[in-house]
């Protein structure tokens, strides 16, 4: 039984009935000759009333089971933005046929038809000028097959967790499996309200009683959920269906599109997770893409998406440039394979000064002097690998997985130990333009699959353990072992191949084109120890910059010699054309490095640079008492040492050069983003101390790497022209030629990291905001004062609360201090909370004599000093005071409540 | 100007009133004993009498209004004839005789139902839900004084928190002698976090409002310190001073809350105050709140709208009064 269009009722959340009107539109394909009523939300005449210019139209389409409901906020932001005299989007949302408050016609509409529907609809409404689709779940595909059919409108295309292709030899989502199954089909989506109620608990935070019931409001009776039905049937499970072809069409043209794409995406979500987030980046490899780590498939309620579609708009759609539209067109029908990448945006650098890392295997390759010596498993002689040997085991494995369709741009996740074969790995993966994740397990398990999986991928290379983690925890990617497994084994673990395996193949084969300096060639992981951890990924030629500028800084040539105890410079060893040995230790636990474990690595690759963590050097410290007298005279030799990873105090530095008497120490500032932003050596250290300024001295920035602040205002809030004068409190701003390229898939965290940089960025050089809030003094030195967000926003102002602690930690019966702030924002008051020697049995007020002594021991006012047994710390660094759950619990002790320990 | 502070006998009055004096006033004072400060004219009566207060008031352009039943127990009646009424009473006499300003003074507990406070501002009074009949009858009359705010006579409400100082028998005196006695309690480790005045403060800061009261009237403003300190080290800090032990005995404050309640009932029973003396009882519901959860506030208001800020820190407030017991 047919149905005509209605309105919604006018009393649902958020939503104004205003914009909601009923369209008549003359039918295609099955409809020819008839025409059929939609429902749909428009604000073309609230914009008209605001007499904005309208700079064109967004058209969303909503998917199964949902309507343009989905849609409100960003209708209701848009018009809101015009008001405001930001461009004005006009919103037009449907409710397509059979679904929403839109016409029931009884027919089913296999996609083509749905792509003819939208066509006519908005032929119906005579839409003319720049369009951006947006579409999510299977409307996502609908408004793609829209877009490839009107390229000559289309400025730009945005979609939320959808899908335009279904991998080969990948079965279908279970929750749609069992949506299709016979019997269930038609009771889960008709008869009763089943997938219906199971969509709207795929939200978190879970949805309000009133926004579930709005979703369910048009589809209260079976025969108004029919379409939900023949949605569920049309989904193309394999060639014989009858809308394969049509997605195919579909997912083809949309690898040819070339207008701005942003990808925005829930990655809990069961239906289209990550594998096909990765599908549609490979067709649309120039999308802006952001995953909203946490949330799932209803993405539009969970997340701020809609100013997010917005505020990207205005970027990159100019308007001034009405052919903006058809600038990007593959209108000369230039055809790339689906897998094939496009070059590279504008800004390539020349790649006549490029020299790539593998170029420093290149060049000994016929070379039989030791390159690479594994000290691991302590006994017996360390493993010896030549140039020679490493050069050709590179070039197989670089042109084995090439031979096995492993190309540029597919990310390859190693899971392995440092030494030889992970070295030959990543060069073979660099070498064919893969790109290699590098994920470590100090991450924990919880935090490696979040990293995997959020990668997504095409290949994983790993050690048994490595493997057996990725099959019981779901990651993708093809496996391949380093070891050859028995076959029961490799079955078990789904592994395809071993590395072994992977070389034969290449004796045989040739290798590819030489990927570019623009290309990516890996991501690295952050800590994680704020937030999520993020991908890090960084092109050929940062790495290669990274390379010049420790070989520059520390005056690295062939003849140096490296003991590599940090594994990201373990890699370097040779790219910068010197032998390099990993000391015997369990890379999981820097803790686990002795001192004589670095004396014999030092023996036996005759090093001259000592690179180690900080959390290693406290061992190798503490195990000092161990070295033999032989030990101590390998250690002589060594003239230079990095503290790398982490910059560490002047007193642990100086017990180090006390183990290596002739070795200059540095202690370098970076962070993932960036590895090497300054250097201190611990004499500059020394001179530093004597300094009135507040923070940690991380001296001078290294080459040509630039370090300006950007003041923080009276909120806290880093809002100043980033800026070379001394003395100013304010986000650390930092530029190298080894910066990264972005974050992988954080589109928002890269528009967070680069904000207010572009007039900086004009001349061709990259910026990246820190996170860090420090100063610059008169000689150019940079301090560090804590993370931004730990500034404490006081009505006197913002104050870091670095040189608090610094000063109270002086106080002699003080062992450890946070100073954190409590109370409202721009009224908070400083409190000081304390471990004292010896340990307090219980939180509570310091006495007063201690009271007084902090106190006394700092300018910066205190309302209060509070002594804890133990201050919480992170999980991983166990020495990052976690200062936002103490301000939390200082701020509840401090009302009067009876509170625990923090 | 000619300017009539009442209650100046008092702890607070005679510091507004000698503050009046040094600010160049013609300062006139009424209450029922001698202010005993040097360069004032005593009126001597009660506010609660029209006649006394019509007499004080001849000729005045600017009141500083102080007077209070100042006590954490009593006769309601009292607190209302006096705080109530004795406001309304001298406003009346205050518009007869065209007088141009007029400062309530007043307490941040007539906006205090129990709930701790950190960082906020003056918010309205609320006597139907103020705690005890002090700060019931104070909120009453602060609504009373604001609600006489007009072009002809412009009416400030100030209220400094927790005023203490050499020679404060109210509040400073009493946590020494209980501290002495061994009979001061902290609630839950007298950790929660609330603002003071040094009196001297107070006295600037209303003798400020007087002034400012082109800029600042129809308004109240809290004024205090600014250096919010935890109950115990405030504590700690005036029993040093005084040579006095510092109080190590604490109790739950819910404990203290029910105590508090039993004892005020006790008290206001016939005979029973009476017959304990003339000290107050040892804790009330009031009291154990405001010892109890953190009352500390926002000053910005106040001290851009009254261009005034605290002069004496609160160390140094200290030391003043260690050399006061010394």
């Amino acid at each position: 039984m047919t149905q005509a269009a209605s309105l919604p009722p006018h009393d649902l959340p958020g939503l104004d009935p205003r914009f909601s009107r009923i369209v008549t539109v003359p039918g295609r394909g099955l409809d020819v000759g008839v025409t059929r009523e939609w429902h749909c939300l428009d604000t073309a005449d609230a914009l008209a009333e605001t007499g904005a210019h309208v700079a064109g139209t967004i058209l969303a389409v909503h998917g199964n089971p949902t309507w343009s409901y989905l849609w409100r906020s960003i209708v209701s932001e848009s018009v809101r933005a015009a008001v405001a005299g930001q461009p004005a989007w006009r919103v037009v949302a449907v409710d397509q046929l059979e679904m929403g408050f839109s016409e029931r016609s009884d027919l089913h509409r296999p996609l083509a038809q749905r792509v003819l529907d939208l066509a006519a609809f908005t032929d119906a409404l005579r839409l003319d000028g720049p369009v951006v689709t947006l579409g999510h779940d299977w409307g996502g595909v609908v408004s793609l097959g829209w877009a490839i059919d009107h390229l000559e409108q289309l400025a730009a295309v945005a979609l939320l967790n959808t899908a335009v292709h279904h991998p080969e030899g990948v079965p279908i989502p279970a929750p749609l499996r069992l949506a299709r199954a016979r019997g269930v089909l038609s009771a889960a989506t008709t008869r009763t309200t089943g997938f219906l109620n199971t969509t709207l608990t795929l939200a978190t935070p879970p949805l309000p009683a009133e926004v579930k019931d709005a979703y369910r409001a048009p589809y209260r009776s079976a025969d108004r959920r029919r379409g939900i039905g023949g949605f569920v049937v049309d989904i193309p499970v394999d060639e014989q269906h009858e809308s394969f072809a049509e997605l195919e069409r579909i997912s083809s043209g949309v690898a040819r599109l070339e207008v701005p794409a942003l990808l925005l995406w829930g990655p809990k979500d069961p239906v289209f997770g990550d594998r096909y987030l990765d599908d549609l980046v490979d067709r649309l490899p120039h999308a802006d893409v952001h995953r909203f780590e946490g949330a799932s498939h209803l993405v539009a309620e969970e997340r701020p998406y809609a100013g997010t579609v917005l505020e990207w708009l205005s970027r990159v759609v100019v308007e001034e440039q009405p052919e903006a539209a058809s600038r990007d067109h593959a209108s000369d029908g230039r055809g790339l394979d689906s897998g094939g990448a496009l070059s590279a945006p504008s800004g390539s650098t020349s790649t006549d000064d490029h020299v790539p890392l593998w170029r420093g295997l290149d060049a000994r390759a016929g070379d039989d002097d030791v390159a690479v010596i594994d000290m691991a498993g302590g006994t017996g002689e360390p493993r010896r690998v030549s140039w020679r040997q490493l050069e050709t085991q590179t070039r197989r494995i670089a042109a084995g997985l090439h031979a096995m369709g492993v190309g540029k741009g597919d990310r390859v996740s190693l899971l392995l130990q440092p030494g030889p074969t992970l070295t030959a790995v990543l060069y073979a993966c660099l070498r064919i333009g893969a790109v290699v994740v590098v994920a470590d397990a100090g991450l924990g398990v919880k935090g490696l699959t979040r990293a995997v999986r959020g990668s997504w991928p095409d290949v994983i290379i790993g050690e048994r353990l490595g493997l057996t983690a990725a099959r019981a925890l779901g990651w993708p990617g093809l496996r391949i072992s380093a070891e050859r497994l028995p076959r029961v084994a490799a079955t078990a673990l789904g592994v395809a191949c071993s590395l072994r395996d992977v070389a034969v193949l290449g004796e045989e084969s040739a290798l590819p084109v030489e990927p570019g300096p623009d290309d990516d060639a890996a991501i690295l992981f952050t800590s994680g120890s704020t937030g999520p951890a993020k991908g890090v990924v960084y092109t050929h030629g940062q790495l290669s910059a990274l390379r010049d500028v420790l070989a520059a800084h520390l005056d690295i040539t062939p003849d140096s010699g490296l003991v590599t105890g940090f594994a990201p410079f373990a890699l370097l060893g040779p790219a910068l054309g010197t032998r390099s040995a990993t000391p015997d230790m369990d890379v999981s636990s820097p803790r686990t490095l002795t001192a004589s474990a670095v004396a014999a690595a030092v023996r036996a690759s005759d090093a001259g640079v000592v690179f180690l963590s900080p959390a290693a050097i406290l061992n190798v410290v503490a195990t000092a008492d161990g070295l033999t007298a032989a030990d101590q005279a390998a250690l002589m030799q060594v003239r230079a040492f990095l503290s790398a990873g982490a910059p560490i105090g002047a007193s642990l530095l100086t017990a180090v050069a006390k183990l290596m008497p002739n070795a200059s120490p540095h202690t370098p500032y970076g962070m993932t983003e960036c590895l090497l932003v300054t250097d201190v050596t611990l004499d500059e250290l020394l001179v530093a101390a004597d300094a009135p300024d507040a923070g940690v001295c991380v001296g001078s920035p290294i080459g040509s790497n630039r370090v300006l602040i950007s003041a923080l205002d009276a909120d806290g809030r880093a809002t100043g022209a980033p800026s070379a004068e001394p003395g100013v409190l304010g986000e650390i701003v930092i530029s190298a030629p080894h910066l990264k390229s972005h974050y992988d898939r954080l589109h928002l965290t890269d528009q967070a990291a680069t904000r207010d940089t572009a007039a900086l960025a004009a001349d061709g050089s990259r910026w990246h905001r820190t996170g860090d809030v420090g100063h610059l003094d008169a000689q150019g030195r940079v301090w560090v004062e804590g993370r931004i967000q730990h500034v404490i926003v006081t009505a006197d102002g913002p104050i870091a609360p670095v040189e608090a602690e610094q000063a109270v930690e002086a106080v002699d019966a003080v062992r450890r201090a946070a100073v954190v702030g409590i109370g409202p924002h721009r009224l908070r008051q400083a409190v000081a909370v304390v471990e004292t020697v010896p340990a307090v049995a219980r939180p509570a007020l310091a006495d007063p004599e201690l009271t007084a002594a902090v106190r006394a021991s700092t300018q910066q006012p205190l309302a209060a000093v509070l002594a804890v047994p133990q201050l919480p710390t992170d999980v991983r660094h166990n020495s990052k005071i976690d200062r936002s759950r103490l301000s939390e619990w200082a701020e509840r002790t401090l009302a009067g409540e009876t509170v625990g320990a923090p | 100007m000619i300017v009539l502070a009442t209650g100046a006998s008092g702890f607070l009055g005679r510091a507004v009133a000698a503050e009046l004096v040094a600010a160049g006033h013609d300062v006139r004072t009424l209450q029922r004993r001698p202010s005993e400060v040097p360069g004032v004219t005593d009126v001597l009566g009660s506010i609660t009498d029209p006649a006394h207060v019509a007499r004080a008031m001849d000729g005045v352009e600017g009141v500083v209004h102080l007077a209070a039943k100042v006590s954490l127990a009593g006769d309601p009646s009292e607190f209302r004839a006096v705080n109530v009424e004795g406001t309304r009473t001298l406003l009346d006499a205050a518009e007869r005789a065209w007088v141009t300003r007029f400062v309530q003074v007043s307490s941040p507990s007539v906006a205090h139902a129990g709930a701790a406070l950190a960082g906020v501002g003056a918010e309205p009074a609320t006597p139907e839900e103020a705690r005890g009949d002090y700060a019931r009858t104070k909120g009453e009359a602060e609504l009373l004084a604001l609600a006489r705010d007009s072009a002809a006579m412009h009416v400030v409400a100030v209220r400094p928190h927790l005023v203490w100082g050499p020679g404060d028998a109210q509040l400073t005196e009493r946590i020494i002698d209980r501290a002495r006695r061994g009979r001061l309690p902290l609630l839950n480790d007298g950790t929660a976090l609330i603002d003071s005045t040094y009196v001297d403060n107070a006295a600037t800061g209303i003798v400020a409002a007087l002034h400012r009261a082109d800029v600042a009237h129809g308004n109240a403003y809290v004024i205090t310190n600014g250096e919010p300190r935890p109950v115990a080290d405030l504590m700690a800090g005036i029993c040093l001073a005084a040579g006095v032990q510092p109080p190590r005995l604490s109790v739950p404050a819910s404990l203290g809350r029910a105590a508090g309640s039993l004892v005020e009932r006790v008290w206001a029973m016939p005979g029973v105050g009476a017959r304990a003396g003339a000290d107050e009882p040892p804790m009330t519901r009031f009291l154990a709140e405001q010892l109890s959860t953190a009352h500390w506030f926002d000053q910005r208001d106040t001290r851009r709208d009254l261009d005034w800020a605290p002069t004496v820190s609160l160390d140094e407030g200290l030391r003043r009064l260690a050399a006061h017991y010394a």
